[in-house]
């Protein structure tokens, strides 16, 4: 592969990876304000759908991406008013939604299956496109795509460099400290969850409308990615940064799972695709590992350097969930 | 949620039906809003589902494996665990079947022994994958949710890896799953044509009815639910609450099993891509329905395999997607949720007056 073409299919890595970022960055906003949204296998289909729809109907690819952020925000507002409201389980509202989501789009979706529509179109930027390596690599992307590298910027100075940010940790991390300062807990919740779903609502278009162009019903090769992003929320420890890293080894791994299919004649292909799932998890575990008891006193009584060693490697990967995550505020 | 005494009996029922009635009546906006006939539709599903003993059959075809998850299910619910992995669980279950099957299929034992082996291996292959998950969750730190997972993820790359690689047709490999297995070792059906096989009718019944007798009347089901509704309190009290925790998993996990195994040996007699057809997670939207309650199990489970059989009519008669089912379920669970929120809701505002 020469290097122009190896640039050329990196830069596909961080288009492919975009619609990752959203999610999981919509994902990290709302688990940051304690609301897990497990809703986001069914949002991501459903808004790919109602994007594609919307865009198609209206010839707008820009209507189609709104339409992805309210459709993904009404989901995320029903996770909201189940769990803060009527205080039932976010676990038991997100997991039916998540089916209940994937249905409707099939069922939605169904008389615009497999029609061609619009879709987003390269807009490389003046002056930056020219750069050696980068130029070819940051900025000949579509404009999502730039998007979804300013989120993760935006998120990350949103969360650790702001004062509504510190409020936004607050509430998730001691609601009633937070409460007690003057936070309306439950309405930032509202807002949060709201907010996290919206931007995750993102992604659907992304990929009907560009990256996996179209509406395609079961066969979109969709169903899947909503529960990786769940994944990568926890692997980048609700931090936007390391998410959105976890985000792009994920778009990585697929990509090499298909570059080295001709290297590897003697394993299916559809093994090597779903690879990067398993990878994932395993990553996954080793960021839980260093939280549990029995891996702790496992560690303590192995020999000096690898006890280092293993304690330097846990503690980097390690990373502890907002506190009330999950749990519901009750203000009495 | 459980807590019935400070209420007045007919007020759960009430908001139940409302939901119910509720639900129907959202599916039916969502049809009219499509352009779709709502009284043709459901009346196609009623009719796909019951309108014949042939499609009925099928409707039960489709009730084992769902009331074997939702019987496994409703264990680790009561233990407070969910168990999101049953699907890797009943895929498990049909990867051992298959592997037993296959290496007995040349053995010089009588085939119903062979297909009684490859169950109980079946049942042990989706034990293992629950407990893996108990494990992780028990001395790993890992959440249930997360762990179960990722190992949905691993059994499905397993499940494809086999289909594909060692266990491939003669010739092709192909999304269709492995050499179907001979005659001799299918499960027997009613009638040649049928796929119902009375002994898995049997057994999933037989399941759902230990699983009632363990929750309501037995000691083991009573820690179990201690461990689920205070894990902490539980074993301050001395209840092991680990070995409780691993146990509703493993029970689980054969249940999970055991419906693996049917769908290989019964149902399909070979080893498919998608062996576990969902049916976990439809497993869990019962569960979650009929809220432990485990005699309500087998009839809202039938229920829910008449909407999945009853619709499968849907893109031929009306041009609808067979997903209405779906809807029509999740809509149904979600009301259901919110209708319980806002009953406990009412009775906090009046209690407070």
């Amino acid at each position: 592969m020469t290097q122009t073409a190896l640039l050329i299919n990196l830069a596909g890595v961080l288009t492919a990876a975009g619609p990752v970022v959203f999610a999981v960055i919509g994902e990290t906003v709302s688990e940051r304000a304690g609301v897990i949204n497990l809703s986001m296998n069914g949002t991501i289909l459903l808004t790919a759908m109602a994007g594609f729809a919307i865009a198609l109907a209206t010839k707008s690819v820009v209507l189609g991406f709104v339409a992805g952020a309210v459709v993904g925000g009404l989901v995320a507002l029903v996770v909201a008013f189940s769990s803060i409201t009527l205080k039932q389980s976010q676990v038991a509202v997100g997991f039916v939604l998540t089916l209940l989501c994937r249905d409707l789009s099939y069922f939605l979706g169904n008389p615009i299956m497999g029609q061609a529509g619009p879709r987003l179109s390269i807009v490389p930027i003046p002056v930056l496109k020219n750069i050696p390596i980068l130029g070819l690599l940051l900025f000949r992307q579509d404009f999502m795509t730039y998007m979804s590298f300013l989120v993760i910027l935006l998120a990350w100075l949103f969360i650790f460099r702001t004062r509504p940010g510190l409020t936004l940790r607050g509430i998730g991390e001691r609601p009633e400290a937070a409460f007690v300062r003057g936070a309306p807990v439950n309405r930032l919740r509202y807002l949060y969850t709201t907010l996290g779903g919206a931007i995750a609502g993102i992604a659907g278009p992304m990929y009907s409308l560009s990256v996996k162009a179209g509406w395609k019903g079961t066969i979109s090769g969709l169903d899947g990615i909503g529960w990786i992003v769940l994944a990568i929320t926890i692997f980048g420890g609700w931090k936007p940064l390391r998410a959105a890293l976890g985000a792009y080894l994920f778009a990585f791994l697929q990509w090499l799972g298909l570059v080295l299919q001709p290297a590897l004649p003697g394993v299916p292909s559809q093994v090597l695709q779903v690879a990067p799932f398993p990878l994932m998890i395993l990553t996954l575990l080793l960021v839980n590992m260093g939280n549990a008891e029995g891996v702790k006193r496992l560690i303590a009584a192995l020999p000096g350097p690898a006890r280092h060693a293993m304690d330097k490697m846990l503690r980097a990967l390690n990373a502890t969930p907002p506190s009330s995550l999950g749990t519901p505020f009750d203000p009495e | 949620m459980r807590d019935n005494r400070s209420e007045k009996g007919w007020q759960g029922p009430a908001f139940q039906a409302g939901a119910v009635l509720l639900a129907l009546a959202l599916t039916a906006l969502i049809l009219v809003v499509t352009n779709a006939p709502p009284f043709a539709a459901f009346a196609n599903i009623a009719l796909g589902a019951f309108g014949s003993w042939q499609v009925f059959s099928d409707v039960l075809v489709s009730w084992i494996p769902l009331l074997l998850a939702t019987s496994g299910l409703l264990m680790t619910f009561g233990a407070g665990l969910w168990n999101i992995g049953i699907e890797g669980q009943i895929m498990l279950g049909g990867i051992f079947t298959t592997w037993m099957m296959r290496s007995l299929a040349s053995s010089a034992l009588p085939p119903a022994m062979i297909i009684a082996l490859s169950i109980v291996a079946g049942m042990a292959g989706g034990m293992l994958w629950a407990l893996l998950a108990g494990v992780l969750k028990a001395f790993g730190g890992v959440n249930e949710i997360f762990g179960g997972l990722g190992l949905n993820f691993v059994a499905t790359a397993l499940n494809l890896w086999l289909i594909f690689g060692p266990w491939k047709r003669p010739g092709i490999a192909s999304m269709s799953g492995t050499e179907p297995f001979h005659q001799s070792l299918w499960m027997a059906t009613l009638t040649p044509q049928s796929r119902l096989s009375p002994a898995a009718l049997l057994l999933a019944i037989l399941a759902i009815v230990i699983v009632f007798f363990l929750i309501e009347g037995t000691y083991l089901g009573l820690r179990l639910k201690a461990v689920g509704r205070n894990s902490h309190a539980a074993f301050l009290l001395g209840v092991p609450t680990r070995r409780y925790l691993l146990l509703a998993f493993a029970l689980c996990g054969i249940f999970a099993g055991l419906a693996g195994a049917i769908q290989v040996t019964a149902v399909y007699h070979r080893l498919i891509p998608s062996i576990s057809s969902g049916y976990g997670y439809l497993g869990l939207m019962v569960a979650m329905l009929v809220n432990y309650r485990a005699a309500l199990g087998a009839p809202v489970a039938l229920f829910f395999a008449a909407l999945n059989v009853g619709s499968i009519q849907l893109p031929i008669m009306l041009k609808l997607d067979s997903s209405l089912a779906g809807v029509i379920q999740g809509t149904l669970v979600l009301l259901v949720l919110m209708a319980q929120g806002l009953r406990m809701r009412i009775r906090k505002r009046r209690s407070l007056k």
